[in-house]
């Protein structure tokens, strides 16, 4: 199953990469591959922005634009709702920051197992 | 890799990190617990890979959004089996359903099972959340007196939970190097078994039938409970205009409109779910919208409206229109239960169609009002 094509806002610096792997580790829609003992993105358009390559890459390599692609929440957002019925009240984080700024938005996250 | 180059603090303030740490253990009085281990570190509560009925029952009262935000274990140090020193350390989330599903997917394991405390979301949540992170895993890593109670310095985490970690960070502040387990527990044992090892399939989040299937009930719950208020209106809405009477109307014409709803609730909230990779389109309002028209263009055909007249077709239109605006609308907000879609996806998706299924939704309700006006 695939999503929308050309949309997300990730990004690789291919010159900070150590090789260490970690983003093929975290990743769960294999969106990286190693080349040449670097990482490259092989498959930009299967990534779902979580995040995780972004917050484990040891050297900040990886930048993403992390949140949560959930329609309820962003329009629970924009009604300036309190979200009860998701467990999950999410947020936009911005790895390009290392994940310090927490952008609340009330978005709601109900990945498997969650809601 | 080991030192990053530059200083960079944690996710959250350091502040929150607070210095020595009381041991504090999970209380031995919940219902799941067997008994207890005896360690330096005090009695550990013990617990079994088989669930009991109480167990079963509750992860069905969950899926069902019954006091979910309330399903929770206490966090902290459990003992799986008989483990000891060398057994290996489980992180988990401290949602009873995340918990049940560790320790159900490893009959026969002896093992550590860490929960750290994410409020009771689950672990790919929280993680997204941060409550699964760094700091939470630091603290716990303290409070349950771990570095008294295992003598190697592994930790091995669930796949989904890396969106909230920094390992690098993990390491330098507990000494504890994070291992990044399946994303299935049901993997575990073949990845304990392995040393370690996870084969590529461990490592891809895929989103089968069964997977959907369970998440339904939840989504199905919360568009009933909105579309019980809009049922109702409708009703009343159908008994206005026409020659009949206010409640003969309301049984034929507010009772279709109910019946309606009911069946773009099924659609949007149920079929589009259990179709999903098999509908036409990425975006989900387009994948709900398939379903949608053909729901309704079956509706209609057993109403049969007469299309001979002016108020037959404007009913026609108006359902057309009504029907697939709100399973499209439904479908679209399943993209927070997938497991695939993207931020800036649902962005952009949500940035035409929800204007489509307002307007569809308006310009529908407008045309079947006018049907019963000019009948």
């Amino acid at each position: 199953m695939r999503y929308l094509s050309g949309v997300v806002t990730l990004e690789l610096d291919e010159e900070k990469c150590v090789g260490c792997g970690l983003c093929l580790t975290v990743c769960p829609h294999e969106v990286f591959s190693l080349k040449n003992g670097r990482a490259i993105i092989k498959d930009r358009d299967a990534c779902m922005e979580c995040g995780a390559c972004a917050v484990n890459c040891p050297v900040e390599a990886v930048t993403v634009q992390a949140g949560v692609g959930c329609a309820a929440g962003l329009i629970n957002a924009a009604l300036g709702r309190q979200v009860t019925s998701c467990s999950c009240s999410a947020e936009i984080r911005d790895m390009s920051t290392h994940g310090l700024t927490i952008e609340q938005t009330g978005a709601t996250r109900s990945k498997a197992g969650c809601c | 890799m080991e030192t990053a180059p530059t200083f960079r603090p944690l996710p959250m303030a350091s502040a929150d990190l607070p210095g020595p740490v009381e041991i504090t253990l999970p209380s031995l009085d919940q219902p799941f617990v067997g008994g207890s281990v005896e360690s330096s570190a005090g009695q550990i509560p013990l617990v079994s890979s088989s669930l009991k009925f109480k167990d079963h029952w509750g992860t069905f009262k969950a899926r069902w959004g019954v006091d979910r935000m309330n399903y929770t274990v206490e966090p902290g140090l459990y003992a799986l089996g008989r483990p000891d020193s060398q057994s290996p350390v489980l992180v988990t989330a401290n949602y009873k359903l995340s918990f049940d599903h560790l320790r159900s997917a490893l009959p026969g394991r002896n093992a550590w099972i860490l929960v750290l405390d994410t409020k009771g979301v689950n672990v790919w949540c929280a993680a997204g959340k941060g409550t699964f992170g760094t700091a939470e895993l630091v603290r716990r890593i303290e409070s349950s007196g771990l570095d008294r109670i295992v003598e190697h310095r592994q930790l091995i985490l669930p796949q989904l939970s890396a969106p909230g970690l920094a390992p690098h960070k993990v390491k330098r502040l507990s000494g504890f190097e994070v291992k990044y387990g399946p994303i299935r527990a049901k993997d575990l044992p073949a990845f304990l078994d392995s040393g370690g090892r996870a084969t590529p399939a461990m490592r891809r989040k895929i989103f089968p039938l069964w997977e959907r299937i369970v998440l339904i009930p939840v989504e199905l719950v919360a568009a009933l409970k909105k579309g019980l208020l809009v049922a109702v209106a409708l009703f009343l809405l159908g008994g206005l205009g026409g020659p009949a009477g206010f409640w003969s109307n309301a049984l034929g014409f507010g009772l279709f409109a109910v019946v309606a709803l009911a069946a773009a609730i099924v659609v949007g909230a149920v079929l589009t779910p259990i179709l999903l990779p098999w509908l036409p389109g990425r975006p989900f309002s387009v994948k709900g919208l398939h379903p949608g028209l053909l729901m309704a263009l079956v509706l209609l055909l057993i109403k049969g409206p007469n299309l001979a007249v002016w108020p037959g077709r404007l009913e026609f239109l108006g359902w057309l229109l009504l029907i697939p605006a709100a399973s499209a609308y439904l479908a679209m907000n399943f993209t927070g239960a997938s497991t695939f879609t993207s931020l800036s996806g649902v962005k952009k998706e949500m940035r035409l169609a929800l204007p489509c299924q307002i307007a569809a939704g308006a310009v529908g309700l407008g045309l079947w009002l006018s049907s019963r006006f000019l009948a």
